[in-house]
């Protein structure tokens, strides 16, 4: 359990943001690093042609660097307008319950498969491993406590992002080329409130539900296959499972998915309302929501995993 | 009959007051001073080559675009300078004709026109439902009020656009391109409409084209646009009997 050595360790409150940053994390921040400066595409300078080389890093490095600080900077100023759209009069109740049957109830089927396949892989594998050790008893606490920890959050957060991001930068990229967005406009309805707010706000209520249920599923199918190589009851199962669970190891995990939620409603809104070029417009805003909003959601759970670590110590 | 003396003095109540209007995207000149009025009832045709920005105009009076210098004022209130509610209250008084229809394609047909009345009137259900009815018979399309708009034609999505565009009861309708794509019948009864819109509502009417027998039918007075620039403001008469060449070559070709 990646948590295990955190657990036990004080965290005072009043040095909670700074000990954010620890050796722990160094490795983290060096793979950002080297990550940067591979896509940069950094050449050497050959026969001191440092204007050359200027001239490549400003091509291969820089330029990227500033489109991507450009691509946030409109990303924030989007979600600001959302944010004050999400919150002013008129609401939009409507059209936010039939988001959220179409971004959660739709999304059911899928989140309570991929927990499912979750449980069933995590018994599979732990229970093997766990033999080797002697410690097979422990099976029951190490698929619990990996699913309603890591796996069930992240997982569901990725696969609705799949299926969520996609639709909804399809659909608003296909209304921002057909002009529907401008009419919308037109009509004196503010887009970001009925369109983008509805969508955003669904996705943050949507998503933490989405992860309970995942959870539940992986714990039950993890439970129906280590019954069947080994029979269990559901009740010790549970019992030897639950036993030592906290509040806290279920909670913040479970709500961080509320912050998946709200990457992927804003990176897609965002991303099919800036939609441009047609039908090939639409397919580019297709795949950089998805895109964008999972590689975000796995940089914001590596941040919020620390943040629940120091906030929420075992 | 369309006005033969055009009234271009502007007071401030005039629906319509474009002020040396410019706009480019990024170094793309797209619109390069240009000066209108339009009247209360009066139909102003704009006409022009395509990429001469006739409709980015009517997206820069609707506030879908800013200006990049130059004004427009609708019932004498500079729209660039209103807060985006202020800005609302504005729009609510115009209608839009999207060159598409823009149909919203998640919502039926019925739904699609009773969209800014479900948002800006106080009416019940059954209240709507008659209104939008009796728009969609004014476009005939009374029998199609619950289908979807991918089930009916371009034309006819295009007549539910205007349905939807008059719902409000708006005192300035901007139509792009009102009759392209239509068949001969179809553009004749739109031109009609247009013609009675004006007559029953007085209302101030841009119609955006490239069919000159729209604008025999319906206009008041004609702009015509060339590289962003207006080369003729006047009436149907003074464009028909313009001696400059490119307005010539332009009727001759159109016609």
């Amino acid at each position: 359990m990646q948590t295990c050595g955190h657990s036990n360790r004080p965290t005072p409150p009043t040095l909670a943001l700074h000990s954010l940053l620890t050796r722990d994390d160094m490795p983290l921040y060096l793979s950002i690093i080297v990550l940067a400066i591979a896509a940069g595409g950094i050449a050497q300078p050959r026969g001191g042609d440092w204007y050359g080389a200027w001239k490549t890093f400003w091509r291969g490095a820089a330029l990227p660097f500033m489109l991507f600080i450009e691509w946030v900077g409109e990303l924030a100023i989007f979600c600001g307008r959302v944010a004050r759209a999400a919150v002013s009069r008129p609401f939009e109740f409507r059209e936010l319950l039939r988001q959220m049957d179409s971004i959660g109830a739709k999304s059911l089927p899928l989140v309570a498969l991929a927990g499912a396949a979750t449980g069933v892989v995590l018994s599979l594998q732990t229970r093997d491993s766990l033999a080797r050790f002697g410690a097979k008893s422990l099976l029951p606490s190490v698929i619990i406590f990996s699913i309603i920890k890591e796996s069930g959050p992240i997982l569901t957060a990725l696969v609705v992002s799949g299926r969520v991001a996609a639709g909804i930068g399809a659909e608003l990229g296909s209304m921002k080329v057909t002009e529907q967005i401008d009419a919308m406009e037109a009509s004196a309805v503010d887009p970001y409130k009925y369109l983008a707010a509805t969508r955003v706000v669904a996705c943050i209520l949507m998503l933490p539900l989405l992860t309970a249920i995942s959870d539940v599923c992986g714990i039950l199918m993890g439970w129906v296959s280590a019954t069947l190589a080994d029979p269990i009851s559901l009740r010790l199962f549970l019992n030897t499972g639950l036993n030592g669970v906290r509040f806290n190891d279920f909670l913040p995990p479970t709500f961080k998915t509320a912050v998946f939620g709200l990457i992927m409603g804003s990176v897609a809104c965002f991303q099919g309302m800036r939609t441009v070029g047609g039908t090939a417009g639409v397919g580019r805003a297709t795949t950089s929501s998805v895109v964008f909003s999972s590689l975000l959601i796995i940089v914001a759970d590596v941040i919020l995993v620390r943040l629940i670590l120091v906030f929420f110590p075992g | 009959m369309p006005n033969s003396t055009p009234n271009t003095t502007p007071d401030a109540q005039t629906p319509v007051l474009v002020k040396a209007l410019h706009k480019s995207f990024g170094s793309q000149v797209v619109l390069h001073g240009i000066d209108l009025v339009v009247h209360r009832g009066e139909t102003l045709a704009v006409l022009g080559q395509s990429g001469t920005g006739k409709s980015v105009l009517l997206k820069l009076i609707i506030g879908l675009e800013k200006p990049d210098t130059g004004s427009i004022e609708i019932a004498g209130r500079d729209i660039a300078r209103l807060s985006r509610d202020e800005l609302n209250g504005t729009r609510k008084k115009m209608g839009f004709l999207f060159q598409q229809g823009a149909l919203y394609d998640s919502l039926t047909v019925g739904q699609n026109v009773g969209f800014p009345l479900a948002r800006h009137t106080d009416l019940t259900d059954a209240q709507r439902r008659d209104r939008v009815r009796e728009l969609l018979s004014k476009v005939g399309m009374e029998g199609d009020v619950d289908k979807m708009p991918s089930e009916i034609s371009g034309g006819m999505q295009k007549r539910v656009g205007l349905a939807r565009a008059l719902a409000l009861d708006p005192e300035i309708i901007l139509f792009d391109e009102p009759t392209a794509g239509l068949d001969p019948i179809t553009a004749d009864e739109i031109d009609r409409l247009i013609a009675d819109l004006k007559k029953q509502h007085q209302a101030a009417s841009i119609v955006v084209t490239h069919d000159i027998h729209a604008v025999r039918a319906c206009a008041d007075r004609v702009v015509m646009l060339r590289e962003g620039s207006v080369v003729l403001d006047g009436s149907v008469e003074d464009l028909e009997k313009s001696k400059d060449e490119f307005i010539a070559r332009f009727l001759k070709t159109a016609a």
